[in-house]
């Protein structure tokens, strides 16, 4: 056996080295590909571990008003939606918790460090250029030192100002109004100030009733209408202001961005519908702010650097004005300083160093008050060979500095974490490429977790995520054919989660307390394919599939009776499709989201078992031009069938709705 | 090229196999599981209902039925025997109680009281009564305990309340603000006495049993007893038992026993305080059964402990009821009450309060009878009579 093995590797370098074309064609930056870096383009072999994403028109016509719309399309997803407008939306990726999810707009992390869960039912569309997901971490080690830190990443980035020749300013007006009465003005404006730098500003209002008629329905095994009863949805009112602004910048050796993002939101919190209780009293106002900044400087040829910086300060109220309960009226205030420092180093043409350290402060007062301090070290480092083969290996060094308090002192904590990323492409023309990576992630408690209020636990360690993932991808471009564009992908993966953070019941009276007591194996298969076809008459017809496998046990505790059962909410099957025609300024979209059965809690009883749902989304495009001035008019129709569905047990989800908007471009 | 084509319509197929459609969500279906004892056709009791609390939100309170007619363990019964109700139960059962030939279970977060036929389960009518918690029965009407009395101007001062509901029209009839959270209460003579917990006001819990005399709905008087007061039962000789949870810190769990402060006088003061941590109880003759349920911050895990006080002498007769080493298999108890007739005694196990609990019978001398797989949250226990 292990001389077998030790063939296979000495073939396998063989196959590496007798293959590659080894040719460093490489050139030192200047400020040309500097402007190419921020466009995002398709490179077939660029990134180690590339990314899905989603952008320009695509992002455009689906169905598109929060993040999470869009993230709906990547493969190995689960998205949990509560419905609504205003409702709670949060991602999981690969089945390993929201918390190890890291979410990062322009570049830095969106943090909460009272709950760990970023609620991206807020983050608009609107401004978002393109939204792309990385299993592991992104394929680069020119980045911040926590961005090696979680399970996977999502990237928002937002629209950057490019000014053709001769032009100086953009302005773009545009209204969407549709179902949930939704009216959602936005205005967005770009100014080139000077040939280096430019500033964008964007506001947007949303405003909603969140209404929307939802239907339960059950028949007895015979077959007879048990009940059948349509209601509207109650208290998932929106009403949000959005303003974001930024300066960007290029020295001659460098670039630079300063951003400022302001959310100010009320909203209520439709709750879950149970027996007899068919409306609620929960409202929410939501402030976020933030300010950030980016530096980027070429050193010399050799030696870049990079230094990120952001202020955050979030405001949660929370009331709950049901006559029928407790009157509970709570105010949060977080507050976030962010400071990180990268290096990179090139060694040789094909093997670069970086380093990176960050600081992170995070504070929460009002409700609880508790801080904490966060240094981030990693170390990183990446080699080519030729056009073939890439590896990519970090260590990350994470260290915790609790708040000394009088009632609970948490312990300090230190974390090494490493990951390896290779890929490698045996062939030089059919665009063939092999992947595989292992990395180890960790998510740490969160305030809640360790001080909340007789249910924290000051003694939690982090919780520990370790992936392994092999995978392969094929593309096939082709200009001058009608069978444009093909790419398949696969990727089989592995997970397990140690020392998962769990509830456990403590004493009488749903007292609970935090321990590190879970345990899950989770084994998944993602499949992409993607084809383009031009057909006659100048249509283009562009598909996209995704399907994801997954079995995610829990392995806890052998005695308990859900043991080795499939996790809540995750389903063993989901995935999804995307069709577009576009004829001259017409564009057709249809896609279909499909999540298979599941459990909604840890036992797969029959009492538990939640049924599929799958709904289909069109929207119709049309760009014209009257008097110079460009138009662009959407309709969409979501949930065609009307499908009525449930994503979490007892928060139903809307019947058939529409939007329609309509952009105008000066 | 047709290879690619063909491997597109390959992959669509396997999509569409491995994914199933959606069907019609059927009514939630009652199953049977068989107990390993002898049916007998001359048994009274007939049976015992369980109410399933079910987690907050997920609307799957549950009544089971333990037949000791057939043997039978009948789970989730309540949606096969009123498909029409909409959102069958409720969200978390807090008490179920038997009074004539009615049942009533009380469901805290439906805000209802939903009176079924006692013997065939199916829907009478439903109690609206918002955030209600226990019942007690006199004279042909109910007293439903309720966190949310009057809608208070100062949030902060929100008292609770007690229903008075004929339980023949099942209207309400009088209601009286008592003191904050009321638990479960009891009846004696023309008073009410609630056990007032003021749970949701930590650290400044209640501390009060309120007296409401019952013709008039009028709190007439609080008996200052311990904080966080739970359950309160009366035994044979009239004493009142009242357990306080404590602050589940510093301030233990504790039992007091409250009596008449002479053979005349209508005032009940209280005379014992029993050191004895209690979670729940069940009077039974001269016994009260009872569990406890203590967290230990240091060993992150739970003391808990099965005992029996004989309510003359006010002395612990045992704590350990389960002699066979069979609690071992107990996770959380969360409920306790004994068979009327056989002694046998029953505890619930609710596990992590998400998932299936379990139903345990022990024969009086504390050895394990059998177990059965419950709902969510087995609690509260009330037999049926022929």
């Amino acid at each position: 056996m292990a001389t077998k093995r030790m063939k296979l590797k000495g073939l396998l370098l063989a196959m590496m080295v007798g293959v590659c074309q080894v040719s460093f064609a490489q050139t030192p930056l200047d400020s040309i590909q500097q402007l190419q870096e921020v466009v995002v383009t398709a490179q077939s072999y660029k990134d180690v571990i590339p990314a899905q994403t989603l952008g320009g028109k695509e992002l455009e016509v689906l169905r598109s008003h929060s993040v999470v719309d869009a993230l709906r399309y990547f493969s190995g997803v689960q998205i949990k939606d509560y419905g609504g407008v205003g409702g709670i939306k949060t991602v999981n990726i690969r089945s390993m918790g929201t918390n190890h999810m890291g979410v990062y707009y322009n570049g830095i992390e969106l943090g909460n460090a009272q709950n760990g869960q970023v609620d991206l039912g807020k983050f608009s569309l609107e401004n978002i250029e393109t939204v792309s997901l990385y299993n592991g971490q992104k394929s680069d080690i020119f980045q911040s030192a926590r961005e090696f830190g979680s399970a996977g990443s999502i990237y928002l980035t937002t629209k950057f100002p490019k000014f053709k020749a001769g032009e100086t300013s953009h302005l773009k007006v545009g209204l969407k109004a549709g179902s949930f009465d939704l009216f959602n003005p936005s205005v967005a404006f770009e100014y080139k100030l000077s040939r280096t730098m430019s500033m964008s500003f964007n506001a947007e209002w949303v405003n909603a009733s969140g209404k929307y008629k939802f239907r339960y329905r059950r028949v007895t095994p015979s077959g007879e209408l048990a009940y059948d009863t349509t209601a509207v949805r109650q208290n998932g009112d929106l009403d949000a202001v959005r303003f974001e602004g930024g300066v960007h910048g290029y020295l001659p050796n460098g670039r630079w961005k300063a951003y400022l993002y302001h959310y100010n939101s009320e909203r209520g919190v439709p709750g879950a519908i149970v027996n007899n209780v068919w409306r609620r009293g929960e409202r929410l106002w939501d402030r976020n702010s933030f300010v950030q900044g980016m530096f980027e400087y070429d050193i010399t040829n050799k030696l870049q650097t990079k230094v990120n910086a952001k202020y955050a300060f979030d405001y949660t109220r929370y009331v709950n004005n049901d006559d029928k309960l407790i009157h509970v009226d709570n105010t949060y205030k977080q507050k976030e300083v962010y400071l990180s420092w990268a290096n990179k180093y090139e060694i040789l043409r094909n093997w670069d160093v970086s380093m990176a350290y960050d600081f992170q402060w995070n504070g929460l007062s009002e409700y609880m008050d508790v801080d904490r301090t966060t240094h981030w070290l990693s170390v990183a480092t990446a080699f080519s060979l030729g056009d073939c083969f890439k590896l990519q290996a970090s260590g990350l060094m994470t260290y915790v500095n609790e708040e000394q308090r009088d009632r609970d002192s948490a312990p300090d904590k230190v974390k090494f974490t490493p990951g390896v990323f290779m890929s490698y492409k045996p062939f030089k023309k059919p665009n063939f490429v092999v992947r595989a990576f292992y990395k180890q992630s960790y998510r740490m408690p969160t305030f809640n977790d360790l001080y909340y209020t007789d249910m924290g636990n000051a003694y939690l360690k982090p919780e520990t995520a370790i992936q392994y993932n092999v995978g392969l991808l094929y593309d096939l471009e082709r200009k001058n054919s009608w069978f444009k564009f093909f790419r398949v992908g696969t990727d089989l993966y592995y997970n397990d989660v140690r020392d998962k953070i769990v509830a456990y019941p403590k004493g009488q009276q749903f007292r609970w307390t935090m321990l590190n007591l879970g345990k899950v194996e989770i084994k998944g298969v993602d499949v992409q394919l993607g084809a383009t076809f031009g057909l006659p008459y100048d249509i283009d017809f562009t598909t996209k599939f995704q399907y994801t496998y997954q079995d995610a046990i829990d392995v806890t505790n052998p005695a308990d009776n859900y043991y080795r059962h499939q996790i809540p909410y995750i389903p063993w099957h989901s995935g999804s499709a995307i069709l577009m025609l576009d004829w001259k300024d017409w564009h057709l979209n249809y896609s279909f989201i499909y999540t298979g059965e599941r459990y909604n809690q840890q036992e797969n009883i029959r009492y538990n078992y939640t049924q599929p749902w799958y709904t289909s989304d069109i929207s119709l495009m049309k760009s014209f031009k009257i008097n110079n001035i460009n138009f662009k008019a959407t309709a969409e129709v979501n949930n065609l069938f009307s499908q009525d569905y449930d994503v979490i047990l007892n928060y139903p989800m809307p019947k058939r709705n529409y939007r329609f908007g309509i952009v105008v471009e000066l | 090229m047709r290879k690619n084509i063909l491997s597109v319509i390959l992959f669509s197929l396997l999509f569409g196999c491995a994914m199933s459609c959606r069907e019609d969500e059927l009514v939630v279906p009652t199953e049977y599981d068989i107990l390993p004892f002898d049916p007998t056709t001359d048994v009274d009791p007939i049976g015992m209902y369980l109410l399933n609390e079910g987690n907050m939100g997920s609307n799957k309170a549950s009544i089971d039925f333990v037949d000791f007619k057939n043997a039978y363990y009948v789970r989730n019964m309540y949606a096969e025997r009123n498909p029409t109700v909409i959102k069958e139960l409720g969200d978390v059962g807090n008490d179920i109680q038997i009074y004539g030939s009615k049942l009533y279970a009380v469901i805290n977060c439906s805000h209802k009281v939903e009176v079924m036929d006692a013997h065939t389960l199916t829907r009478i009518g439903q109690i609206d009564i918002p955030n209600c918690r226990y019942i007690k029965f006199d004279k042909g009407n109910a007293y439903v305990s309720a966190y949310v009395g009057p809608v208070a101007i100062d949030p902060d001062a929100q008292l609770g309340a007690v229903y008075r509901v004929d339980t023949t029209s099942l209207a309400i009839t009088g209601k009286c603000t008592v003191g904050y959270q009321p638990d479960e209460l009891e009846i004696i003579g023309e008073y009410i006495y609630v056990a007032n917990s003021g749970g949701y006001r930590v650290p400044k819990y209640d501390y009060t049993i309120s007296v409401v005399e019952k013709y008039g709905m009028t709190q007439v008087e609080k008996i200052p007893v311990g904080i966080n007061l739970h359950r309160i039962e009366a035994d044979k000789y009239g004493k009142l038992w009242v357990t306080s949870r404590g602050n589940y810190g510093s301030i233990r769990s504790k039992i007091f026993v409250l009596e008449k402060e002479s053979r005349f006088s209508r005032k009940m003061v209280v005379t014992d305080t029993l050191d004895i941590p209690c979670s729940e109880m069940h009077i039974q003759g001269d016994s009260l059964y009872f569990y406890s349920v203590e967290w230990n911050n240091q060993e992150e895990r739970n003391h808990i402990a099965y005992g029996i006080i004989d309510v003359r002498t006010k002395e612990l007769v045992t704590d350990h009821f389960i002699t066979d080493g069979t609690e071992q298999d107990i996770e959380v108890p969360y409920g306790i009450t004994v068979h009327p007739v056989t002694g046998d005694i029953y505890v619930t196990d609710a596990k992590n309060y998400v998932s299936s609990g379990a139903l345990h019978c022990y024969s009086r001398e504390g050895k394990k009878k059998w177990s059965v797989r419950t709902g969510d949250i087995p609690a509260h226990m009330v037999f049926l009579y022929k």
